[in-house]
């Protein structure tokens, strides 16, 4: 009796405390390591069937190794006081910026938030240019003007990383559009984090993509937390689902695994080149860092974490290239040295690259060459 | 006088007030578990629980409407923004409706709101990520914009912003969250909004500087004094109403002025108080006003190009070099 009515007390208590947002601390799971997202099963193809050379997988393990070795010496640089400003990894997401490149045509338009290193890297920003981006230097893929958050190279049709979340998402599509009118053939993805799910600027977007049948893909990498906040505490019912509100084709993609990305994203692809109609994807991912440098990450558990450190895409990757027998031992010790190396010189090249001259800092206002500025 | 840090001095006006009043609630990004992303608001979530301190999702536009309609209703929302470039998703909601709300229907509606959060670079932190946004709010009718240099003034301006009946801009800044200072324990301590300070008292030339360019003004000031310069520094703390009064009596004592002003120059605070003085106290100048603000160029990352763009002391010593004719 002493037990239900403690329970009655405070049932009531929580009925007359008004609460607006969904609590998260103090969740009683009873030992239960709560999940940042629910990955759908990973495709059962191989490589063969996914149309997939040996020399491809080779390649795309070597990309994933890059994207997280440079990383993880970017952090170490950050540490060391080497660069400033924000800084926010990817790591742990490499799987969703390889399959998708692999998957694209070298003419596809991609645009990223400000997560954008492996993006970057993915899309042809060498190491140095990448590194000495975050330095900020004149040799960096932005001229230094950028650094971490807007990694960009637009030859190679990857138009940056942006600051503003869900800035960037109407601009994706805007890529579509230009594709559409210029009639290249050529299809757009924009990509964003859970978080930004929530800007106004997604749904004015999409209900227009859909209205214009622009050539699109709007990709949300739901890697659990948006900054610090869980999805299921910032955002309503499933992500995916907001697709149909605007009668767009969805899909929900398993980010842990390299081979399911490209191969939904290839079939996705080519659905828009044949049809020029918007889809919208939901990329089930984990980031295993802060959201940036300076998050304590008190949100989430170290057992979380490590449900997915344990399914780590890259050492997937690895792993079926061994089972498989398409490269032994010796391949991976020549390529992660050969990468390593690669990384480290980068570093070398930031540090001794020189810093854009003064005069630079009124380059790039305005088109023209000698442009007004206000004193 | 208690030693504060201005974070710490921010959140004691928001936890008094909080206490006061129960209509008075914060919402914002990660303002409630995550204990505020710059830390403002720790500790209001335990302390008033979740229907007072509401975390958001990342839906500026959204939440500071919801806010204004709340404040319609006759409660009174402080709105974190996690810094005032992100507001700029929100401006629809601060221009368009907290402003305009009250005299759209012939007084029927109040908007008792604060907009808060931290304003203008913080760094290296891009193009973004750092743009001054005090001139260009203060141009709206309807707005009170208060952008402050200590946590002194932090507390006794933001119970007044509070208080009001109006929607007021409370902008602050990264950079300054650490920073110490003496915090008067008055029980109850207010500032009135639209009451500028004499900072430090001089002779020779007054600098007019708010926000984080009054500690660059101070840091000027005092290397000045070594020359036998004796700067009067004056910090409006609030940019509108601005305390145009106590400027015009500085300049008739100095009849030298130096504005600076961390916005870019076309149109801002500088260019405002540059008007009023020649309009006000033409007869007492000695010299022209000067001003010392951005240039009119988006923040670089790059250190070097930043520290290029960022105003500087020596920026600020030059003019007043200029303005006392010591080139």
């Amino acid at each position: 009796m002493v037990h239900d009515n403690k329970r009655i007390s405070m049932a009531t208590k929580i009925k007359d405390d008004i609460v607006f947002a969904p609590r998260g601390i103090g969740d009683d799971n009873d030992g239960v390591v709560q999940k940042g997202v629910d990955l759908p099963p990973a495709t059962k193809k191989k490589h063969k069937a996914l149309g997939l050379s040996e020399d491809d997988l080779k390649a795309m393990y070597e990309q994933m190794y890059l994207q997280r070795r440079f990383e993880e010496r970017a952090m170490q640089q950050y540490q060391k006081g080497k660069f400033g400003g924000f800084l926010h990894v990817y790591i742990g997401q490499e799987a969703i910026s390889t399959g998708t490149v692999f998957a694209f045509d070298d003419k596809d338009d991609i645009i990223t938030g400000y997560r954008d290193h492996g993006w970057g890297l993915c899309r042809g920003i060498t190491a140095n240019e990448g590194m000495a981006e975050l330095f900020g230097k004149a040799t960096g893929c932005s001229k230094g003007k950028g650094g971490s958050m807007h990694f960009a190279k637009s030859e190679n049709h990857f138009w940056g990383g942006y600051g503003i979340v869900g800035g960037h998402i109407p601009i994706g599509a805007g890529l579509a559009f230009g594709n559409k009118y210029k009639g290249t053939g050529n299809i757009s993805a924009t990509f964003f984090g859970d978080g930004a799910v929530d800007q106004g600027s997604l749904h004015e977007t999409m209900n227009m993509a859909q209205l214009w049948k622009l050539p699109v893909i709007f990709v949300v990498e739901n890697n659990g937390y948006s900054m610090g906040t869980a999805a299921k505490r910032h955002t309503v019912a499933e992500i995916v689902d907001r697709a149909k509100g605007y009668g767009m084709k969805s899909a929900v993609i398993n980010g842990m695994d390299t081979f399911s990305v490209y191969e939904k994203m290839k079939e996705i692809a080519d659905d828009i080149r044949e049809n020029s109609e918007p889809w919208f994807v939901e990329i089930r991912t984990y980031r295993y860092r802060g959201h940036s440098m300076s998050d304590p990450q008190k949100y989430r558990t170290k057992e979380e974490l490590e449900l997915y450190q344990n399914i780590d895409p890259i050492l997937k990757m690895k792993d079926y290239i061994l089972t498989n027998k398409i490269a032994d031992e010796d391949y991976f010790k020549e390529a992660e040295d050969r990468i390593d190396t690669e990384v480290l010189d980068s570093v070398k090249f930031a540090d001794e690259s020189p810093f854009p001259e003064i005069e630079e800092l009124y380059d790039d206002m305005f088109a023209e060459e000698n442009p007004y500025f206000h004193v | 006088m208690a030693e504060l840090q201005f974070r710490e001095a921010i959140k004691h006006a928001i936890d008094e007030e909080m206490d006061r009043d129960d209509r008075v609630l914060v919402m914002g990004e990660e303002v409630a578990e995550y204990n505020g992303a710059y830390k403002v608001t720790e500790g209001l979530l335990d302390k008033y629980g979740f229907k007072r301190v509401i975390d958001t999702p990342i839906s500026e536009l959204g939440f500071a409407g919801i806010a204004v309609g709340a404040a319609m209703q006759g409660l009174r929302p402080i709105v974190e923004f996690m810094t005032f470039n992100f507001a700029v998703l929100a401006a629809d909601q601060i221009i368009n409706h907290a402003t305009k709300v009250k005299y759209m229907t012939g007084g029927q509606a109040d908007c008792p709101i604060v907009f808060r959060g931290p304003n203008a670079s913080a760094g290296q932190l891009g193009a973004t990520h750092s743009v001054a946004y005090d001139s260009m709010y203060a141009q709206f009718p309807g707005l009170k914009v208060i952008y402050v240099s200590e946590p002194d003034d932090a507390k006794g301006l933001m119970k007044s912003a509070i208080r009001d009946d109006s929607p007021v801009l409370f902008m602050e800044s990264e950079q300054m969250y650490g920073l110490k200072g003496t915090v008067s324990d008055e029980e109850d301590y207010i500032i009135p909004i639209g009451k500028g300070k004499i900072k430090r008292e001089g002779s020779d030339v007054t600098i007019v500087a708010h926000g984080k360019m009054y500690h660059l003004a101070v840091q000027a000031a005092t290397q000045l004094a070594k020359d036998g310069i004796e700067c009067e520094i004056i910090d409006p703390r609030t940019v509108k109403p601005l305390d145009l009064p106590l400027i015009i009596e500085s300049i008739k004592k100095t009849n030298r002025c130096v504005v600076v002003d961390e916005a870019h120059p076309f149109a801002g605070f500088a260019s405002e108080v540059g008007f009023l003085i020649q309009r006000d106290a033409f007869d007492y100048l000695d010299a022209p006003v000067q001003r010392v603000t951005l240039p009119d160029v988006n923040a670089p990352f790059s250190k070097k190009l930043f520290d290029a763009w960022y105003p500087s002391t020596k920026q600020v010593i030059d003019a007043v070099n200029q303005v006392t004719y010591r080139n």
